[in-house]
C-alpha cells in the first residue's frame, strides 16, 4: 500500500550557515563559543505545512536557498527541526527514525557514495544494511546496474566515476531496498539531456509501481513534465500549491511581457494597465522608481505594437522587450517578484 | 536495535580493512618495529642500554601499537566520511539509531586494536630475541586490560574523529598523538620519572600511561609499575568518558 508524507508547521533555524545540501557539517563550533560571537540565526523553514498523497509524484520548486533541501533533510531524519512535525505514513520522522528509514529512499543533491567500495559493493552493502538476504540482494543489484547502464563498471571503485555515473548509482542505491517513498534532491542537476530522460523514465516507472516520489528542483521544465502536484517555496514558505496546469492557470492572463525603458514617465504603468487584454502591471523588481514593467496579459506578441506606440506617446523610450508564455517561471515571478534563477 | 544492520556495517568495515590490509599493516607496525630494532637491538647490543630494557620495552610497544591503531582506525575514516563527500550518509540512512552507527565504528576499531596488539607481540619478540623474558602471569587481568585499552583507543578515535576537520589532521598528530606517545610511559616505566616530580604527576592525565603500565604489570611484573587496581579504574574511567564525548560529538556531526 502506498505511503503518504505529511509535514505540519515545520520550522528550522540554523545557528550558522545551513550546510550545503542541508545535510549537515559540524555546527558544534558556534555553540561551543557561546557568547563570544553573535550567532547568525538563519531561518531555513518558516512554518511549512504540506500533505503529499500516497502514490503521488510531488515537486518542491524554488530557487536555491528556498528551503527545499532542508525540508527533505527533515523528512529523511538528517535535519532536526526547530519545531513542527513530520510523518512518513503513520510514523513520526523524529520519534520512529529506524522505521521511517525503512520506508524511504534518498537521492542526495551531491553524490555521497562510499568511496571505499566498488559500484556493485555499494548496492550490495546498502541492501545488507536493510536486512535483505544474500541471494535477493545480488539479483537486485545486477538488475539495477543493468537498468542504470552501469554493468560494465560494476566492479570498479567509484572514485573515478563521472558525475552522471555517480548520480545514476545514487539513484540505483536509493531503490535497492524498494522504498515506499523516494526522495530526490535536485536529481537532474548536472546530468546530460540523455541521462535526464532516462532518469525521468525511471521516476515515472517507479511511480507506476505505486510508490510516492518527492523531488526538489529549480528546473521548471522538470517540475512541469514530472510532477502531479507542486509546492512552490521561497524563503521557507509555501507560496503556491497545486497541479502544474492549475498553477499556470492562476497566473493573471498567462502571458508575461517584461519591458525595460531608457526612461519612464510617471503615469506609464497606469496607461499600460488600460490596454485591452492586460490583467496586471507591476513595476519591475518591485521598486516604484524602476525603469521597467512586468505586464501580465492574456496575449503576448499582439500586444507589442500597442505598447510601443503607448510608450512613444508618453515619451518613454522602450529599450528591451521579452515575451514569455504561461509557465511556472512566470508564476514564481508573479508571486515573488524575482526570477527563479536569480 | 537492528542486529542485521549492525552486522552489515561491521562486515562493510571488515571488507574495507581487508582491502587496505597491507597499507594498514605498514602504517601500524613499521614505526614501533623500527623503534624496537633501534632501542632493543642496536642500543642494547652495543651496550648503551642494559639487556633488561628489552623486556621493559615490549609491553610499551604493544600499548602504543594498540592505541595508535584504535585511534587511527576510527578517527581517520570518520574524518574523511564526514567531509564534503558525506560518504557516511548511506549508513546514517540505514534503519538503525544514529548512536549505533558510532558504536559500530568503536567495535570495529576495538577489533583492529586487538589484532594489532596480538600481531605486534610475536613480531617484536622476533626482532628482540634472545633475551626477552615475558610471560602472562594473570591471563584474566591481561585480557581485561587489553580489552580496556582497545576500548579507550577506539572511543578516543571516535571523539577525535568527530571533533576535528580534515585540515587539522596534522595538528592532531603533532599536538595530541605525538605528546601522548612520548609521555605515555611506553619507552620507560612511570617510576623512571621520579626525578621529574611535576612531570610525573602531569603525565597521569595521559591514558596511554595506564595502558603501558598495565601491560607491564601483567607481562613483566618484576619491573616497578602502577598498582593494577588503579590502572583498571582509570582505564575504565577513560573508556566511559571518551565514549560519552564521542557519541555526543558524533550525533552533533550526524544531524544538523
Amino acid at each position: 500500500m502506498a505511503v503518504g508524507v505529511r509535514i505540519q508547521d515545520l520550522r528550522k533555524v540554523y545557528s550558522s550557515s545551513p550546510p550545503l545540501g542541508a545535510t549537515g557539517s559540524s555546527i558544534a563550533r558556534a555553540d561551543a563559543k557561546g557568547g563570544k560571537q553573535p550567532k547568525t540565526q538563519i531561518p531555513a523553514l518558516d512554518g511549512i505545512s504540506l500533505e503529499i498523497l500516497p502514490g503521488e509524484i510531488f515537486g518542491l520548486l524554488g530557487p536555491n536557498g528556498a528551503g527545499k533541501s532542508t525540508t527533505v533533510g527533515v523528512l529523511t531524519t538528517r535535519v532536526r527541526p526547530t519545531s513542527g512535525q513530520a510523518w512518513i505514513g503513520e510514523h513520526g520522522v523524529w520519534k520512529e527514525q529506524a522505521r521511517v528509514k525503512h520506508l524511504i529512499g534518498v537521492v542526495p543533491q551531491r553524490p555521497n557514495l562510499d568511496f571505499s567500495l566498488t559500484a556493485r559493493e555499494i548496492l550490495i552493502f546498502h541492501a545488507a544494511y536493510f536486512g535483505i538476504g544474500h541471494k535477493h540482494r545480488n539479483e537486485r543489484a545486477d538488475a539495477l546496474l543493468e537498468k542504470f547502464k552501469l554493468t560494465e563498471r560494476a566492479n570498479q571503485m567509484v572514485r573515478g566515476f563521472s558525475g552522471g555515473m555517480m548520480q545514476r548509482l545514487s539513484i540505483a542505491r536509493a531503490m535497492m531496498h524498494d522504498p515506499q517513498v523516494l526522495f530526490l534532491d535536485e536529481p537532474s542537476a548536472g546530468l546530460d539531456p540523455q541521462t535526464r530522460i532516462l532518469l525521468w523514465e525511471i521516476i515515472r516507472e517507479y511511480h507506476q509501481a505505486g510508490k510516492t516520489v518527492l523531488l526538489t528542483t529549480h528546473n521548471m521544465e522538470e517540475a512541469d513534465a514530472l510532477c502531479q502536484r507542486l509546492a512552490i517555496i521561497d524563503h521557507g514558505h509555501v507560496i503556491a500549491l497545486g497541479t502544474p496546469v492549475g498553477l499556470k492557470a492562476s497566473i493573471p492572463g498567462g502571458f508575461l511581457v517584461r519591458l525595460r525603458f531608457g526612461n519612464q514617465t510617471p503615469d506609464l504603468l497606469q496607461r499600460l494597465q488600460s490596454l485591452p487584454g492586460v490583467r496586471e502591471v507591476r513595476a519591475a523588481d518591485g521598486a516604484a522608481d524602476s525603469t521597467g514593467a512586468d505586464v501580465y496579459a492574456d496575449r503576448g506578441g499582439s500586444l507589442i505594437p500597442e505598447i510601443a506606440s503607448l510608450a512613444a506617446n508618453s515619451g518613454a523610450e522602450l529599450s528591451d522587450v521579452h515575451i514569455s508564455e504561461p509557465s511556472l517561471e512566470n508564476l514564481f515571478l508573479h508571486h515573488t517578484g524575482r526570477s527563479l534563477r536569480d | 536495535m537492528n542486529w542485521k544492520t549492525f552486522g552489515a556495517m561491521l562486515a562493510r568495515d571488515a571488507h574495507v580493512a581487508r582491502r587496505n590490509a597491507i597499507q594498514l599493516l605498514l602504517q601500524t607496525f613499521l614505526q614501533p618495529l623500527l623503534f624496537v630494532f633501534i632501542f632493543g637491538r642496536v642500543m642494547v647490543g652495543s651496550g648503551y642500554m642494559p639487556a633488561a630494557y628489552k623486556s621493559l620495552l615490549l609491553p610499551g610497544i604493544i600499548a602504543i601499537s594498540m592505541v595508535f591503531t584504535g585511534i587511527w582506525a576510527v578517527a581517520m575514516p570518520l574524518i574523511a566520511e564526514f567531509q564534503w563527500t558525506r560518504e557516511i550518509e548511506d549508513r546514517l540512512l540505514a534503519p538503525i539509531g544514529v548512536g549505533w552507527i558510532a558504536i559500530e565504528k568503536v567495535i570495529a576499531g576495538m577489533l583492529q586494536a586487538l589484532v594489532a596488539g596480538l600481531i605486534v607481540i610475536p613480531l617484536a619478540w622476533l626482532v628482540l630475541r634472545p633475551g626477552v623474558e615475558i610471560s602472562i602471569h594473570a591471563p584474566v587481568t591481561f585480557a581485561v586490560i587489553i580489552g580496556l585499552v582497545a576500548t579507550f583507543s577506539a572511543c578516543g578515535g571516535l571523539a577525535l574523529g568527530c571533533s576535528i576537520n580534515q585540515q587539522h589532521i596534522g595538528l592532531m598528530f603533532g599536538m595530541v598523538i605525538t605528546p601522548m606517545i612520548f609521555f605515555g610511559c611506553a619507552y620507560y616505566p612511570w617510576s623512571a620519572l621520579k626525578t621529574f616530580p611535576i612531570l610525573q604527576k602531569a603525565v597521569l592525565i595521559n591514558p596511554l600511561v595506564y595502558a603501558s603500565e598495565g601491560l607491564r604489570a601483567t607481562l613483566v611484573p618484576r619491573f616497578s609499575h602502577l598498582p593494577i587496581a588503579a590502572v583498571l579504574t582509570v582505564l575504565l574511567f577513560f573508556d566511559v568518558l571518551l565514549l560519552v564525548v564521542g557519541l555526543r560529538q558524533f550525533e552533533k556531526k550526524a544531524v544538523s
